[in-house]
Order: structure tokens, then sequence, then C-alpha cells
């Protein structure tokens, strides 16, 4: 006959238990479920179990045509629509070989900025939420309201836009649109100050974020983070300056990079990304160059055999987009490299031996969007 | 001595965001950045190129542009267009021609990607920029975008 | 004088119908009732308070639709959750899981007992009034200890400990912080507290350690409440809703209506304390006595309103920074502080009119 004390001891070799986080908990923005293993408050082991929001895009992506690929591309990172469409386009464009014009070039490169200020005022404002500063989601959503707008003006959709087409752009951009960019980052460069004295300054902010779930940069090459988490580390990894696409070779702009590693190092890559995208937009903006919006391409596309592999930098990482073709209108079979599934593998890496609150804190700053990871 | 230049500085940040929230406060009359919804459905005028959802447009005479090419159900990813036609004999011409007898549309599958609205040769079918979908019942999303005893215009080839 | 002479007439015919001893409960039960069903109302205003204040933070409008202004909104909250079923889970301690939210709401109004509206108008002038005060308001985290607890809710296990860590804690330095307070008065009745503030109130009588004192008692106060930036009992980016997880109905709403009586009672506190409860700035309404109930509530309201304004701006603490703020910071800077203030008391250095 074992006696209580037994029964426990053998069960729980510890004080350690199990919750599970998701996957409708507040902090996992989605419907991600993560396994902690926790002894008090403290993180003995984070386990994410992925699946909730599986929509196999890239299964559905081979009975599509090409053109037809880019409307599901939406669906992964929603917060950058645009740049996940940037991304197929260019694939099939290049393997068509096909010229781009200029004008195309540079509205996707705005739009791309827009789309990455949009989802880092998203991200800024879900941040201050999970450390607690409830105040901060509605300004962060004032400014990506105006955003949305200027996209719903010119693409007719507010988040999955599906404006880009192999071959140029569904439509040209609507007059009002220069105007609209300019009233906006006239109107975000008073707002963005700011965003630094209501949260960047603050010290309980700055304590919970300091010197939290901190990434060495061996550990971001090894994992492939990308994107701010990976340049938060001193990882130099954006790709617009590596491989520059579009009209990212004739634009001057820094890659933020920072040493530390840490939570706040990521915020504060982010803020940084935010003046270097409106920096972009400001010398992209006034000289637009006139020219067709769309290249002329057949009905069906069918692209060339062979194997073709296209990268870009969403507003989380790098994307990647391989495809395999066997010269017919569908893609024998195609990958997608999304950055949130790498940056989630960090997850129990980073945060174990914190707190629960540093959980959240650090799984904010890797700005997780669930569809991604899953996709 | 940094304990206390710690406590201050401390103080100081939290003082300063404060005075933006309390900023805020005191302007919040006409901040307000959300719209009363219900309420505000005259004023609220959607962008001329919002997708809300797919309508093929008939003028005074009940004609249409839609020459049931089915381009726009070929170029739909999700399958919510289906186009029922017949080859009927053209009153005027007396040439069989192609004709729809059906456009129908599920609006319930509709991702808004606009690829049948590119796809159309004829401009028979443009978004409408309603918004106010839902519905009590999924049957009532399948929609039949030709009016009952409507033609196609004349002239409109495919 | 007309609220004092209502009460008087009802005393005088009570006593004259029934013997003493009966007279005198029914006038507690009475007294009871009519505290109780002002400050459930009062509660219920104070959350409405709280949406729309909220809402003027977050450029939005709040609520605005039920009655004029939303006022009736919280009623309207409140008629809901009466009518709703109460869940709970099936390996919940059943008894100690119903008893928490009484625990709860009933040390919150307890408290409210002895504070002084105006001169006359004081249900319960006990001797040891501030005493009482930090008694009553430390129970309360029993029921939130026990709630959690018994709720059979990992979540809930979890916030209703870092309530307890929390609680014990940043009862020191809101008694410190009055004890502080308590040197300059020389006594612990409320109503001679603000006997004393006749010659000016207790943070202008006191200046720099009162207004110390003040700070210190307004964060340990913030805490005490669980409110922003120190609910991490229930805070919902970590823990779902914390200890009150598996509360549904009229139970969830004792939690969360004594979570604004209690902000209230922290306010009123203050109010008593520092700024002269029911006094007027330079003695502008002393003519009038039950102008005290508007002096009164417009300091009390003030101070809820920083409160909000505390909560709306701030980031939240993580644990272990909750207890290092409280026994690096506060308590070290409260002991000096109760010193400095005995020196001060001593040399009679205070500032008196």
């Amino acid at each position: 006959m074992e006696t209580v004390t037994e029964i426990t001891t053998r069960n729980f070799k510890s004080q350690e238990y199990f919750i599970n986080m998701g996957p409708q908990h507040p902090a996992t923005h989605g419907v991600l479920r993560l396994v902690l293993t926790i002894d008090g408050e403290i993180i003995k082991k984070v386990e994410p179990d992925l699946g909730y929001i599986h929509r196999s895009i890239e299964k559905m992506s081979e009975r599509d045509s090409y053109q037809q690929i880019v409307h599901l591309t939406d669906r992964m990172d929603y917060l950058s629509s645009h740049i996940n469409n940037e991304a197929v386009c260019l694939a099939v464009e290049n393997a068509l070989q096909l010229e781009i014009p200029d004008r195309v070039k540079v509205i996707r490169t705005i739009i791309s900025e827009l789309t990455r200020i949009a989802s880092h005022t998203l991200w800024w404002g879900v941040m201050g939420m999970d450390v607690g500063a409830l105040t901060t989601y509605f300004y962060g959503f004032r400014d990506r309201e105006m955003i949305n707008d200027i996209f719903e003006e010119t693409c007719g959709a507010r988040l999955t836009m599906n404006y880009n087409a192999p071959g140029g752009l569904m439509f040209d951009i609507h007059p009002n649109f220069v105007q609209r960019v300019k009233d906006f980052i006239a109107h975000f460069k008073t707002k963005l100050p700011e965003y630094d004295r209501l949260l960047t300054g603050n010290v309980i902010f700055q304590k919970r974020t300091k010197g939290v779930g901190i990434l060495t940069k061996e550990d971001a090459i090894s994992f492939g983070a990308s994107g701010p988490v990976g340049r938060a580390s001193g990882y130099s990894c954006d790709v617009r300056k590596h491989h520059p696409y579009s009209a990212y070779d004739r634009v001057q702009f820094n890659e933020i990079l920072d040493t530390e590693g840490d939570t706040f190092a990521r915020y504060r890559v982010r803020v940084q990304e935010m003046w270097e995208s409106m920096s972009i937009i400001e010398q992209l903006i006034d000289n637009i160059p006139e020219g067709e919006y769309k290249v002329k391409t057949n009905a069906v596309i069918k692209l060339p055999k062979g194997e073709f592999y296209q990268k870009v930098e969403t507003a989380r990482g790098e994307l990647g987009v391989y495809i395999i073709s066997t010269g017919t209108k569908n893609p024998y079979r195609i990958k997608f490299r999304s950055p949130g599934f790498s940056n989630l593998s960090l997850l129990n890496h980073i945060t174990v031996g914190g707190k629960i609150g540093d959980l959240v804190a650090t799984m904010a700053t890797l700005d997780l969007v669930i569809p991604d990871i899953d996709r | 001595m940094s304990y206390f230049s710690d406590i201050y500085n401390g103080i100081k940040t939290l003082l300063t965001g404060m005075s933006i929230t309390g900023n805020y406060f005191l302007h919040s009359r006409k901040g307000a950045i959300t719209q009363q919804y219900p309420d505000n459905r005259e004023t609220l005028k959607m962008f001329d190129r919002f997708r809300g959802e797919v309508i093929m447009p008939h003028d005074e005479n009940n004609e249409h542009r839609c020459t049931g090419c089915q381009s726009c159900e070929i170029a739909c990813p999700n399958g919510s267009i289906e186009i029922i036609w017949d080859r009927q004999l053209d009153p005027e011409t007396g040439k069989k021609k192609k004709m729809i007898d059906k456009h129908i549309y599920h609006l319930s599958m509709c991702t808004m990607c606009g690829l049948c609205i590119e796809a159309c040769p004829t401009d028979a079918i443009v978004w409408a920029q309603n918004f106010e979908n839902s519905v009590y019942d999924r049957s009532q999303l399948t929609k039949v975008l030709n009016r009952p005893g409507s033609k196609v215009k004349a002239g409109i080839e495919d | 004088m007309k609220i004092v002479s209502i009460t008087k007439t009802v005393h005088d015919w009570l006593f004259s119908i029934m013997p003493e001893g009966a007279a005198s409960i029914v006038e507690m039960v009475l007294i009871a009732v009519a505290y109780l069903a002002f400050f459930a109302v009062a509660g219920l205003y104070l959350v409405l308070l709280e949406r729309r204040v909220a809402a003027w933070f977050q450029l939005r409008l709040g609520p605005n639709r039920v009655g004029p202004q939303g006022i009736f909104q919280t009623m309207a909250d409140a008629l809901k959750l009466v009518s709703k079923e109460l869940t709970g889970t099936i390996k919940a301690d059943n008894f100690l899981y119903n008893l928490a939210p009484y625990f709860v709401i009933v040390s919150s109004l307890m408290a409210l007992a002895v504070f002084p509206f105006t001169q006359e108008f004081q249900a319960f002038d006990i001797n040891i009034g501030i005493f009482f005060l930090i008694a009553i308001s430390s129970i309360g985290v029993i029921g939130i200890l026990l709630g959690g607890w018994s709720s059979n809710n990992k979540y809930a296990l979890i916030g209703a400990m870092r309530s307890g860590v929390q609680t014990i804690s940043y009862e020191l330095s809101v008694g410190l912080s009055l004890l502080t307070m308590v040197l300059l008065t020389g006594t612990l009745q409320l109503s001679e507290i603000v006997e004393v503030q006749k010659n000016g109130w207790l943070i202008v009588q006191g200046h720099i350690p009162a207004i110390i004192a003040f700070m210190i008692y307004m964060i340990a106060g913030t805490a005490e409440t669980n409110r922003a930036p120190f609910d991490l009992v229930e805070a919902e980016s970590e823990l779902g809703a914390g200890f009150h997880t598996e509360y549904s109905g009229m139970k969830f709403a004792y939690f969360f209506l004594a979570e604004f009586i209690n902000m209230f009672i922290i306010a009123a506190i203050a109010t008593t304390i520092f700024f002269g409860a029911w006094l007027s700035p330079f003695g502008i309404t002393d003519s009038i006595p039950w102008l005290g109930v508007f002096w009164f509530l417009g300091k009390t309201l003030l101070l809820v309103f920083l409160m909000m304004w505390f909560r709306w701006t701030f980031p939240r603490l993580r644990v272990d920074q909750l207890l290092t703020l409280e026994w690096k910071y506060l308590l070290p800077i409260n002991l000096v502080n109760i010193v400095i203030m005995a020196i001060l008391v001593w040399l009679n250095l205070t500032i008196k009119f």
C-alpha cells in the first residue's frame, strides 16, 4: 500500500506542473497552444503545439494557377499580406524573366513599407497590451487605421489586399494615394515620438523587457531567426539590404542592428524600423515613375520547368517562396519558408528560467502571427 | 547614489507617460477615433474600390453585359462562381448563341480576391460597396446575379 | 442638517416603540441596509466612471447607449449578471468556492462604516479607526486566496498566490505610511483626525514627509486593490482572468464590485488622512456642514481618477519586481520617513494655520 506522499513523489518529481497556455489565451495572439512546464512561477519548458489553424495553403497552391496562389498568401501572415503577395509574384516573374516596369517596383515598395509600418504599429499596441499597458493598443490602432484607409482606397481591401498579380499590380494606384501617404507620414512623425515617451522610456516597461529572453547571435543564426528578432541579436539578415528586390536597391536606408538580443532590443529594433520605413517611403513617394502598372502576361501562366526561389523581407522576417515547376500551369510543389515558424522555435530556448510574465513579454516581441506559422 | 537617481528617473518617466495619456484625456472630446457604426449608416461611405460583394449591373432595359464566357468561373480560386448556360437562338440575328441561364455566386465561399472581375472581358461583373452581408441562413448567400428575364446587351461579343 | 434630523427622528421613534436593545439592533440593521444599497449602486457607478474614463484616455467614446450617456449601462450589466447561471468546476471545493466572493465583498463593505462623510454623518466612530481600516482591508485577500485555491484551476491558483504575496507585502507600506500621519495627529480616531486638520490638511501640515507618505500610500494602495500596474492577480495577458477565472454571474460580480469599492476605500482613506475629509479648502463652506459630503466625495473621486490614470497608462510589473519595489524601495523609504516625521513633530516644524 502506497502512501499519498509516495504517490505524489513518484508522479511529480518536484513541484513542477503543466499549464496549457492557449489555444484560447489572450497572449498567444491566435490559436497557438503552448504547453508550459512550470515550477511555481518559473518556466521549465515551453512546448509549442501547432496545427489549430492549418489550412494546407501549400497543398491548395498545387491545384491553383499562379494568379490564384497570390491570394492565398494573404491569409498566411495577414499583417504583411502585400509583402507575401510580392514574394509569389517576384518568384513567378523571375521564372518567366519578365521585365517589370519601374512604376510597379516603386509602388510595390511603398506599399510594402506601409504594410511594415502598419504591422509594427499593431505589434506596438499589442506589445503594450501584453505587458499590461492597455492604452497603447488604441494609439497603435489609430495610426494603423490611416494606413488601412490608404490600402482600402487603392487596393479595395484593408487586410487581405491581393493587390499584386504576376506581372505587376491588379490596377493602378488611386489618384489620392500620394496625398494620403504624405498626410500619413506627416501625422506619424508627430506620433512616433509619443510612442517612445509613453512606453519605451517607461521605467516599468524597461524593467520588464531589459535582460529578458536573451538570444545570442550564434543562436539566432542556428535557429534561423530572421527579421527584427535576428537583427536585435546583431545578425545582419535584412533581405532588403542583402538581396534587394523591387525598388530597394535605389533607396538609402539603414539596417537596424542591435547587439543586446533581449526583449528590449527587439522592441527597439522594431520602433526604429518604423522610422526607416518612413524614410524609404519619403524617398519614393515624390517620384513614382510614369508607366504601365502591369505587364501583359498570358491568361494561363506556365512556368518553365525548374525550381525557383525568391525571398523577401516581411514585417516579421524572411519569407521564402520555393516553387518546383514541371512546366504546367500549376506548381508541382510550393513551399513557403515563413519567418514566424523559425522565430517560434526559439521560444523554448530563450524563455526557460524566466517567469510567466517574461514569457508573455518575450512572445510579444517575437511578433508571432499564428496563421503564418501553421499556414 | 544610483538608488536615489533610479527613483528620480523612474518617477520622471512615469510622469512623462501620464502626461501623454492625460493630454489625450483632456482632448478626448474631439479625439475619439471610433465610429458609432449603426448610427452613421447614412454618412458612412465606403471607398469606391472597396470589395464588398460581386454584382452584375443591369441597365434600365434589364440587360446585362455577361456573355457567359466563363472566364470568371475559371479565374475563381474557390469555385464561388457557377455559370449555367445554354446555346439559344438569338431572336434578332436568328443564330445560335451562348447565353447565360443563371450566373450563380456563392458569397459564402468568396475570398474577395478580385480575380473574376479582372478576368471578365466585358466588364459584366463589378464590385459592390455594401458590407453588411450577414444573414441568418447561409443559403441566402448563394445569389443569382442575373435578374430573371434579363438578357445580354446587344453588341457584346465574347 | 436635514439628513441628521431625519436620522434623529427615526432614532427617537424607534426607541419610543420598542425596548432599548431591540431598537439599537433594528437601527444597526437599517444603517447597514442603507449603506449596502448606497454603495452597491455607487460601486456600479464607479465601474461606469472607470469605463468612461478609460475610453477618454483611449480615444474612444465608452458606453453611451443604455440611457443618456450610458448611465444605466452598469445597471443593465448587473441585471444580466444576476440572471446568469452560476457555473463552477466539478472538482472545486464547493463550500469554499461559494464562500470566497462573500468574504471579499463583505470585507470591503465593512470598511465603509468608519468614514466621516460629514461631521455628523459617520456610521461608526470607533476610537481605533485607522487600525480598523488596515485590519479590515487585509481580510479581503483571504477571499481571493480561497477563491483561487478552491476553484481548482491552475491559472486561478497562480493568481491567488500572487495576490497573497502582493497584499501581505503592501499591507506594510499602507500601514506604515498611515502611521507616519498618525504621528502628526496623535490619535487613531477618524473624527479626531479630521478635527486636527482644521488647522490645515495633514498633507500641508506635514509637508515633505507627508507628501512622501502620500505617494507611498497611493502606490501601496493601488497594489492593495490589485489594480494596474499591480494587477498581477488577474493579469489577463498572463493568467486569463486570474483568481476569478472559474466564477460566473453574481459571484463574479461580487469580486468585480469589491475591486471598485476597495478603490473607493483606498481613495477615501487618503482623503480622510491627507486631505481633511469633509473639510472644505480654507473653510469656505464651513457654515453649511452638509456640503461636507460634497467635499468628501469630490476629493475621493479625484484620487479615484488618479488611480484610473495609473491603470490606463502603466504597464504591469513582474511578480519579482513587485516585491523588489516594496521591500527595497517603499519599505526603507517609509521607515526613514517615519523618523523624519517624528523629528519634525518633536521640533514642532509642522505648518499650522
